[in-house]
């Protein structure tokens, strides 16, 4: 492995594993300020006891995000610096943006929010919530739309061979961001959701005490992962209409369709040898049509395969890397225009089938339970408990296919842009040696593993323990003093 | 004044920010088993910080940022050649904050002797790696003409540049007693004084060494009256605290990190970071400043998130004002 080879998998990982952590936390946050609001308007203890409750596990988990957040803010610098230079014009805003307005927020209202409990008036700490919450989903916005420029650079012209921002307002309100935030907040609430619902089903199915605070989570859970899954779709099929017309290649490569195709069917399922980009010996499921309609909103019409393609961007962008000691083993070799097709065919249908599983987990979910039944079999329990794991997977997968289908570009090329504004992933790595990333891929996914476990102990131990866990038994009276502090460490 | 300059100043006032209010909470860490008998103190300890060491935290990640947008050689060249030293501090950064929520999490003594250990070797190790980054950006860097590092992982390693490590370690741990001893109440208030008086003079010390050192290479005169300043400030705390006035003594060793702050950019300045193989090939303020429109949009930016920043961080220091004894802590009920 070389050191191109490792600075993806480090910053595959490390982004993979960060986004495992973010949208838990932006899901619950909103929801938890959700809960609180509804205690302080009605002052029903059903709602502080869910705030408190499901606040509890948010922070556990919130640690993490900030703390994987970190690496994510300085690895463009010490394995990407190549490619920092050539962007920093246009990508270091958002990133910069994000810091100042929105991170700063978020950890200081937080902070607030924990220690503020007892210190702050009701609705002053309530207002606490609010800025912390909404600046995660602005947070998210930021980083999305420094990374739909990626995907789509907009907004820029390029002088002295490096593109340079033009307009900060066509960056910020880019098609491809407005369409990747709101897939990716419903994402975000499909994880808290299924994560409302798994819980509050393992309590109500094995403990009779706090019957209200379960089912109120579990409906919230569950009619959360729904609308969450109905808004996945729409956006979804959004970004792939954009995505069909700014990156053929990887809308062709999701589909591991070779051959250009009028009408263009849409796979299902493939079996043989998905890998190759001429197609020979793949079978496949097929839905007639479907895909032409999913490009085009038209069934008739051309969707472009993966040959043809090859052969568009071979003309558009070159056949051969440049002869430079930098690339490496890349020097002066064929550029390879075609993702790794396996991992893009099944991260799009994996992505897809876990977000329609987590769907189907939620509805199945609120219909059982309708009307206050409780099913008492350990299926049921068993199957919700899973069901927290299928939106994490699917919002995994999702990353996985829309950054391998970029290969080998860092920087798509625009079709509609500016001439020459795109970059390889091979030219945006730093020259570092090979000791250097290799140090830091082990030692960061050992300590990625190791806080993972520590971190599912104690959500599992929380979740457990239930309200108990975070209040004080209700048949003894508060015993603590006016001053102690609440929330304390 | 043109934007560029600009934007140095305004990341010299980040990275002021971060090693103020980080400077502190380095410095409760790396203070942890010296100043704390027993678990209740140690949770006053930590519960100092508590509120706010996330808060805090940001400026760096702000600082960082910032230059990555404002100047992009900058950020690739310091990031991407200081690689080692970085993944030390983010390893320590993780660590810490990760522990810091998760110590009170279950009860157990051993559970809260593991994080504990977490913490201090996060707060050392952050610290020391810091203060080398901040030493290598001002002392200069091995780089070629485009600027990349020339050289091995550790070709940039200089004798002077441990004396920034220390420095920065140096300057947390005053820093750190002293506000243990403005924010606490009963025997460890008096602990933490007696301990920045003790270590005061000695660990301020690398601060001094290092400020000399780039005098020397790259200092004026206005410069020189700076280090005196810090000096000065830094003896007037120790002798404020002396006698018992902890809020002026934590106010002077402000001025100790704004001074220091000064006089490292300002002897890097023009340069955003020299180069030691050959002074043609140093970065400048002007050659990697992005485009005066980027610079533009990002002092709207600054202009009005920053002034926001120290608004709101200001009021969480206002709500948790009050000093923390050891009659403040709760039982433990954790599950």
């Amino acid at each position: 492995m070389d050191v191109l080879d490792l600075a993806r998998w480090q910053f595959g990982i490390t982004t993979v594993y960060h986004f495992l952590m973010v949208p838990l936390t932006i899901g619950l946050a909103v929801l938890v300020a959700g809960m609180q609001t509804a205690w302080v308007r009605t002052g029903d203890v059903k709602y502080l006891k869910m705030t408190k409750f499901w606040g509890k596990l948010m922070l556990v988990n919130f640690a993490m995000g900030v703390v994987t957040g970190i690496v994510q803010e300085f690895q463009f610098g010490m394995s990407w610096s190549a490619y920092s230079k050539f962007v920093g014009d246009a990508f270091g805003a958002p990133l910069a943006m994000e810091g100042l307005l929105a991170f700063f927020v978020e950890s200081t209202f937080l902070g607030l929010w924990i220690f503020g409990w007892d210190k702050l008036p009701k609705k002053v700490h309530l207002a606490c919530a609010w800025a912390f919450s909404l600046a995660t989903i602005a947070s998210a916005y930021f980083i999305l739309a420094a990374n739909s420029w990626m995907q789509h650079p907009v907004g820029v012209e390029l002088v002295d061979g490096r593109p340079r921002l033009t307009s900060i307002w066509a960056l910020l309100t880019n098609n491809t961001a407005l369409a990747a935030v709101p897939h990716t907040i419903a994402g975000c609430f499909a994880v808290a959701g299924a994560f409302l619902v798994g819980i509050a089903v393992w309590h109500l199915t094995r403990r009779r005490e706090e019957q209200a605070v379960w089912r109120s989570s579990l409906k919230l859970g569950g009619v959360v992962g729904m609308i969450s899954f109905g808004l996945l779709a729409v956006t979804g099929d959004l970004q792939g209409k954009l995505m069909f017309e700014q990156q053929p290649m990887k809308m062709a490569a999701a589909e591991a369709l070779c051959h250009t195709e009028q009408p263009a069917s849409f796979s299902v399922f493939a079996y043989g040898d998905v890998a190759r980009p001429d197609c020979e010996n793949v079978k496949s499921i097929t839905v007639p049509a479907l895909l032409s309609f999913l490009a085009h909103n038209d069934f008739t019409s051309e969707v472009k395969g993966i040959e043809d393609l090859v052969k568009e961007y071979q003309a558009k962008y070159g056949e051969f890397y440049p002869v430079d000691p930098k690339l490496g083993e890349l020097s002066g070799q064929p550029i390879d225009y075609v993702p790794n097709l396996p991992v893009t065919y099944w991260g799009f249908r994996f992505m897809i089938g876990f977000g329609a599983l987590a769907a189907l987990a939620a509805a199945a979910a609120l219909w059982l339970t309708r009307g206050g039944r409780m099913p008492q079999s350990p299926w049921f329990r068993r199957a919700a408990l899973a069901g927290i794991a299928t939106p994490f997977l699917a919002n995994s997968f999702g990353w996985i296919f829309t950054e391998m289908g970029r290969q080998p570009f860092v920087v798509v090329p625009n079709p509609t842009g500016v001439d020459g504004v795109w970059m390889f992933t091979a030219r945006g790595v730093s020259g570092l040696t090979v000791g250097e990333v290799l140090t830091s891929l082990i030692v960061l996914t050992t300590v990625y593993a190791a806080l993972a476990v520590l971190e599912v102990f104690l959500l599992r131990r929380y979740a457990r323990a239930g309200i108990a866990g975070v209040m004080p038994p209700p048949d003894k009276p508060a015993e603590k003093k006016s001053d102690e502090l609440a929330f304390a460490y | 004044m043109d934007l560029a300059l600009v934007w140095f100043l305004i990341i010299a006032f980040f990275w002021l920010g971060y090693l103020f209010l980080e400077g502190f909470d380095f410095g409760v860490g790396m203070l942890l088993p010296v100043l704390s008998r027993d678990e209740t103190e140690r949770r006053v300890m930590v519960n100092t910080i508590g509120p706010v060491w996330d808060g805090n935290e940001v400026w760096l990640i702000v600082a960082v940022g910032a230059t990555f947008a404002a100047f992009p050689g900058w950020y690739a060249t310091l990031l991407s050649a200081a690689y080692l030293p970085l993944l030390a501090v983010l390893v320590g950064l993780i660590g810490r904050g990760v522990a810091f929520e998760y110590r009170g999490k279950v009860d157990s003594v051993r559970w809260r002797r593991n994080w504990d250990r977490v913490i201090v070797v996060g707060s050392w190790l952050p610290a020391l790696g810091v203060g080398l980054l901040l030493s290598w950006n001002v002392l200069g860097l091995p780089i070629d003409a485009a600027g990349n590092r020339v050289g091995s992982a550790f070709a940039a390693f200089q004798w002077e540049t441990l004396l920034g490590a220390l420095a920065i370690v140096g300057f947390s741990l005053v820093h750190g007693a002293v506000f243990v001893a403005l924010k606490t109440d009963g025997e460890i208030r008096s602990r933490a004084r007696r301990l920045a008086l003790r270590i005061g003079p000695a660990a301020l010390l690398p601060l001094l060494g290092l400020l000399l050192v780039v005098q020397t290479r790259a200092g004026s005169s206005w410069t020189w009256l700076v280090v005196g300043l810090v000096v000065l400030a830094g003896i007037l705390a120790l002798v404020h605290l002396s006698v018992g006035r902890e809020g002026r003594a934590f106010a002077l060793m402000a001025m100790v990190i704004v001074g220091s702050v000064v006089a490292l950019f300002g002897a890097l300045y023009p340069n955003v970071i020299p180069s030691t193989v050959d002074p043609s090939f140093s970065l400048t303020i002007e050659a990697t400043a992005s485009s005066p429109y980027t610079l533009q949009v990002m002092t709207w930016i600054a202009g009005f998130g920053a002034p926001a920043v120290l608004v709101y961080q200001g009021w969480t220091y206002w709500v948790f004002r009050k000093r923390i004894g050891t009659g403040h802590i709760p039982p433990v009920r954790v599950p």
